[in-house]
């Protein structure tokens, strides 16, 4: 079932973005903690470009944290001043470009989960049982959420970087989903080179590569071959298994390690290149990786650990943050365990845990995640708190600038204001994570016990 | 043989001086070095290298005491030889040789401490000015210098051993500390003279030394001197010690080859407790000569308090310390209305005072010790102006005022320009004593406005933005019109200014944000803007410093520039207990170059040597000081430490507990066990019935395999009982 009206929509999302961009005027959403975090302001890109232009380090200072590259790409063009606009209208209209693109990914990524669920439908024999409940074409809906997600919308007005960092992870998945290996690791190398955090990704990539998009659970096809045995004796019995369960192929994985080693290399030389006589790239990992690691800037985001860095003390400071590191690597293996055969659904998960637990989170990356949950409208149908969720999510997007506005502004609130909807913004996810999750295993349950009925 | 007593008359004269002299000398000497030592911390300063001068001094003068106390001796052995026998002749001969040489050597060393002495110089001086808005200016200028030594710790008779010493630990070639309390008036009090130029200071506390060390080193010699000067001069210098607080400016302060280091404490409170410190530096305290008129009360009660002492040492002059005292202060006008009761002057009149009103003594006599000790009465060159144009000669009594005693000396300033120069009155304060005190004054006869020559320009700075998240930082000038009073008015030129401001790291300045606006109008920075040099500061660790050299048309009226800045948030520990009242940042310095405000007087006399009119003379760039600025920050609840780990690890740990149970569960398994707990029977209910001694409801599935669990369950906790018992009385036993 396509969406009707699919183009008029995704045009109109462009058209309000671009709207905003040229006669919005200055909204000063490029200040708002939750849009721009040290890492993805486009002010500091644009001192760290001035720096560079002054022959010093763009890293010299702790203004800039970002890559090398967005320096020489988007650099020139913060210079530009035109007269009636805001001061960075050029890098927003990239970003509008980027934004498109990213959702034109993910409508191409929902089309091939979509194929790959219908021939594991169809070979599993469920596609009336499964189908006549919910069918709706998963990629227009992604693509649309993230297209008309109003955090989507303020990032990209507001000119962070952030969507460029979620387009480098989609275009990792696609490229995984289509087992274009140089294409996902092109992906993987900027994302990681962009923001580290998707570094963890390379599971559910080589897991892409390896066995394919999302299939239901292997055992399924066990029992459905032990089951069609039972039943008829007769034909194809090996040729389904060898057809339908796919074996890990190594070759795409050596393929995709092989250029990840390229295209890193590449990256490399590249940022040495751009950082040519002004700095090196000891310096640029310390002052990019290190900077996310430590958690060194305390200025009020989205998340949490700002307030808690800003208070904890001292002597406990380093055992926290080795804490907070480990708590995204924790859950990598878990999750891939139990969600091995779900690749692309285990990306969506690893991106929202970590937009959750990343040291400066912003809503750019929940709109990432946002999108790709569209991906999974039909195995998430029956996820339950989709209601409590969706109005959470809306009453923190409300809170937070009214908290803001009175602790920082007004004076008349205080910091615990602020952090509160940080919490509360903080238990919203880990809700929507767990119920995911959960609502998923019990998909793929659901799945056996059709095919052993 | 006489030659030989006349010096040692003269080392008995030099020793009493040295020892019991008016002040104490001795004790003056070490008890500024104590202090100091006392207060640096082992950590920072070895103290095994401080000590060592002073240990060194000390044997040293024991060694010359020695030297000096056998000489009477020998001289009365010298009267005897004739009556020893011819025997002893040769031995005679001999300690009569080494008497020789003995006497020799003493007189050699006489000789060379009384040359020094010569040259160990102390002068005390004092200037005070009309200033336009009623009040009156008063400048202590006190100086001593020491010639160059090669010991490292020598003896000294009038110079501060402190900071010799200093001098010499540090390897300081120029030092200033300014401890300032109130603004420079630039507007009323002039921009454009010697003692704006050198002695307006920011408020607070400024440091700033240039070092005659390697580059490596200067960094940590700066921290040792921030805890060493603190120690000197009560005051909380070491919080300089910290790499947030000083820079490194290349050239927007003062041109160097990066051995300068400069700090700034602009909340630092000035008082009492460190002007005693810096009064002990002097030899005569404030008992006698001119400090004896820093009466407490009334120099603190003053607009504007600045105590500076400067350091310059060479290896050709040796170690030059000026001590200066700025004070502006609003004389006690009783008098003056006493004199002018018709009320309809009195507004316009300016108070007349004298010493007495201003400091509620009256000078009696010079610190003996120095080497000249004179008051200067200037008279703004505006007012002299006028008293010219009325006719009568530049006198100390005119039509406009009249000085209350007659000066020693008039010295008129020397200038090319067709305005007529400032002249001064000296007065020479060893002519006056106890029974005759000076107390000079000065009675304006006629209501006066004069003005004070300003700078090129008046910067001001300020903040502008509300909240506590962002805001910029605006420098403004307004043009005085002097270059077109002075130069005439030409379009076509341009004025230098440098400008040198830094911030503190939690001020993050957008170095590319700036823009300028001549006359409203927005400027391209390359029209502006001939020279930057930028140090961004980084987090918790250097502060950010801007040099800057402006190019501002001359026919510009007024400029402003704008940075615009992000507020950072800190750790609850950093802020400090008044966490609310806001962080400041210390003054930005405007320097015009193209400007001097060095002032030339007629070599009349060689002998006249004034160290105040020496540093008049000296090349001074014009220089403003602009506002300290007030930033208020953003604070965290400084109650809530606990409150947040507990909540942030609450969710975390919500997260993932929750996470991983879902992950770990089996709902077709929970669901077997489900069914399974069903059928069966809990241990508590199986333990009341059993000990109440009612049989059990045989259920329905059958009996034995209830009863076979029961004994399995009893076994178990039997068991367990025993396994526990056991393990007690071991861990004990």
């Amino acid at each position: 079932m396509a969406i009707r009206y699919y183009w008029s929509m995704a045009v109109a999302a462009v058209g309000f973005r671009l709207a905003l961009v040229l006669f919005g005027g200055d909204l000063q959403l490029a200040s708002r903690p939750e849009v721009s975090t040290p890492l993805t302001s486009i002010r500091r890109l644009a001192e760290g470009y001035w720096l560079k232009q002054a022959s010093m380090s763009p890293y010299s200072g702790s203004m800039y944290h970002g890559s090398p590259l967005l320096l020489s790409v988007l650099g020139p063009l913060t210079n530009k001043r035109s007269v009636g606009h805001h001061n960075h209208i050029y890098c927003s209209l990239i970003f509008v470009a980027v934004d498109f693109i990213a959702a034109m990914l993910i409508r191409a990524t929902g089309r091939i989960l979509q194929i790959a669920r219908n021939r594991s439908l169809k070979s599993l024999e469920l596609t009336e049982a499964v189908s006549n409940s919910v069918d709706v074409s998963a990629g227009d809906i992604a693509s649309l959420i993230y297209l008309w997600n109003p955090w989507a919308i303020v990032t990209c007005v507001g000119s962070c970087t952030s969507p460029i960092e979620n387009l480098m992870v989609v275009v990792m998945i696609y490229g995984a989903c289509s087992r274009l290996a140089p294409l996902a690791a092109f992906g993987y190398v900027m994302a990681t080179h962009l923001s580290l955090y998707p570094a963890i990704l390379v599971v559910p990539i080589i897991l892409l590569l390896g066995y394919g998009p999302d299939t239901p659970p292997r055992k399924v096809y066990c029992l459905k071959s032990s089951s069609a045995s039972k039943s008829d004796v007769s034909d194809n019995d090996k040729s389904f298994s060898s057809r339908d369960v796919q074996q890990f192929s190594w070759t795409p994985v050596f393929y995709f390690i092989l250029w990840m080693l390229f295209w890193t290399c590449y990256v490399l030389l590249l940022s040495r290149l751009v950082l040519n006589k002004v700095g090196d790239l000891q310096e640029m990992f310390e002052k990019t990786y290190g900077f996310i690691l430590t958690v060194k800037d305390l200025s009020p985001n989205i998340g949490v650990l700002w307030y808690f860095f800003a208070e904890v003390f001292d002597f406990f400071r380093s055992f926290f943050l080795i804490v907070f590191n480990m708590n995204i690597a924790f859950m990598v293996l878990p999750l891939a365990i139990r969600l091995k055969h779900r690749p692309c659904f285990l990306a969506f998960v690893y991106t929202a845990i970590v937009a959750m637990l990343k040291s400066y989170p912003s809503v750019g990356d929940s709109a990432l995640y946002l999108g790709l949950l569209g991906l999974f409208a039909n195995e998430l149908a029956e996820m339950q708190f989709t209601f409590f969720l969706f109005f959470g999510y809306i009453g923190v997007s409300l809170l937070s600038p009214v908290m803001h506005n009175l602790w920082i502004w007004r004076g008349t609130g205080n910091a615990n204001f602020y952090f509160a909807t940080g919490l509360a913004y903080t238990c919203l996810q880990t809700v929507l994570v767990v119920e995911s999750v959960s609502s998923m295993i019990k998909h793929d349950r659901k799945l056996r016990l059709l095919v052993t009925a | 043989m006489a030659r030989r007593e006349e010096g040692v008359v003269s080392w008995v004269t030099l020793s009493y001086l040295s020892g019991g002299n008016v002040m104490g000398s001795q004790n003056f000497f070490r008890h500024p070095v104590e202090r100091s030592m006392s207060n640096i911390s082992p950590k920072n300063l070895p103290s095994k290298h401080y000590k060592s001068p002073a240990k060194k001094a000390t044997q040293q003068l024991l060694a010359s005491n020695h030297a000096a106390a056998p000489k009477p001796h020998l001289g009365g052995a010298l009267a005897a030889p004739p009556s020893r026998p011819p025997a002893l002749r040769r031995l005679l001969f001999l300690s009569l040789l080494l008497l020789l040489l003995l006497a020799s050597l003493v007189r050699a060393a006489v000789a060379a401490e009384e040359g020094e002495d010569e040259e160990e110089v102390f002068t005390e001086e004092l200037l005070l000015r009309p200033l336009p808005d009623r009040k009156t200016l008063a400048h202590f200028h006190f100086r001593s210098s020491a010639p160059p030594s090669a010991a490292a710790g020598r003896h000294h008779h009038v110079f501060p051993k402190a900071i010799a010493q200093l001098v010499q630990q540090f390897h300081i070639s120029e030092l200033e500390l300014s401890f300032t309390q109130g603004r420079w008036n630039y507007e009323r009090w002039g921009g454009y003279d010697p003692m704006s130029t050198n002695y307006a200071k920011p408020p607070g506390v400024e440091l700033w030394a240039a070092f005659d060390l390697p580059l490596g080193e200067i960094d940590a010699t700066w921290k040792n001197l921030t805890h060493t000067l603190s120690g000197l001069f009560c005051a909380s210098i070491n919080f300089l010690e910290s790499s947030t607080a000083f820079s490194a400016p290349r050239w927007g302060f003062k041109l160097n080859e990066g051995n300068l280091r400069y700090g700034a404490l602009p909340r630092e409170a000035v008082c009492t407790e460190n002007l005693t410190p810096w009064l002990k530096l002097l030899p005569c305290r404030d008992k006698a000569g001119i400090a004896s008129l820093l009466y407490r009360p009334s120099i603190y009660k003053g607009y504007y308090h600045s105590q500076k002492l400067k350091l310059t040492s060479s290896q050709s002059s040796g170690i030059i310390i000026d001590q200066t005292l700025t004070v502006v202060l609003q004389p006690d006008t009783l008098r003056g209305k006493q004199l002018h009761s018709t009320d309809g002057q009195e507004a316009q009149l300016q108070p007349s005072w004298s010493i007495k009103d201003l400091f509620n003594r009256k000078l009696s006599g010079k610190c003996l010790i120095s080497k000249s000790s004179r008051v200067f009465v200037e008279i703004e060159k505006d007012i002299v102006d006028k008293s010219d144009k009325s006719g009568a000669e530049a006198s100390w009594t005119n039509e406009l005022f009249v000085l209350s005693t007659a000066p020693n000396r008039v010295f008129k300033e020397l200038k090319d320009m067709d305005t007529q120069p400032s002249s001064l009155y000296v007065y020479d304060v060893s002519n006056y004593n106890n029974d005759k005190p000076l107390d000079v004054g000065i009675t304006w006869k006629l209501p006066l406005i004069w003005y004070c020559t300003p700078a090129p320009y008046h910067a001001n700075r300020f903040l502008m933005g509300s909240g506590n998240e962002r805001g910029s930082i605006a420098l403004s000038f307004r043009s005085t019109n002097l270059r077109k009073q002075v130069y005439g008015s030409s379009n076509d030129c341009s004025i230098k200014a440098v400008v040198f401001q830094v911030v503190p790291w939690y001020v993050k300045v957008y170095y590319h944000s700036l823009q300028i606006f001549i006359d409203g109008n927005s400027k391209a920075i390359s029209e502006v803007v001939d020279k930057i040099h930028v140090t961004p500061s980084v987090d918790k660790l250097l502060p950010g410093s801007l040099e800057m050299l402006l190019r501002l048309p001359c026919s510009m009226q007024s400029a402003t520039l704008s940075l615009d800045f992000d507020k950072g948030f800190l750790h609850i520990d950093e802020y400090p207990p008044d966490a609310n009242q806001g962080f400041d940042i210390p003054s930005a310095l405007v320097t015009f170059p193209e400007f001097n405000s060095s002032r030339s007087y007629p070599e009349t006399d060689t002998l006249f040597m004034s160290p105040l009119l020496q540093t008049f003379k000296e090349d001074g760039v014009i220089k403003s000081y602009t506002e300290v600025l007030l930033v208020p920050l953003t604070t965290p609840d400084f109650s809530m430490p606990y409150n947040v780990i507990t909540f942030t690890c609450t969710v975390l740990a919500l997260y993932f507990g929750s996470l991983l149970n879902a992950l770990r569960r089996r709902i077709g398994e929970e669901e077997m066990e489900l069914k399974k707990a069903a059928a069966k029977r809990g241990l508590i209910p199986l333990l009341i019935a059993k000990l109440r001694g009612k049989k059990l409801d045989p259920p329905q599935q059958g009996s034995s395999p209830t009863s076979l669990v029961s004994t399995k369950l009893l076994l178990k906790v039997v068991f367990v009982a025993v396994v526990a018992v056991a393990f007690h009385y071991l861990s004990n036993s």
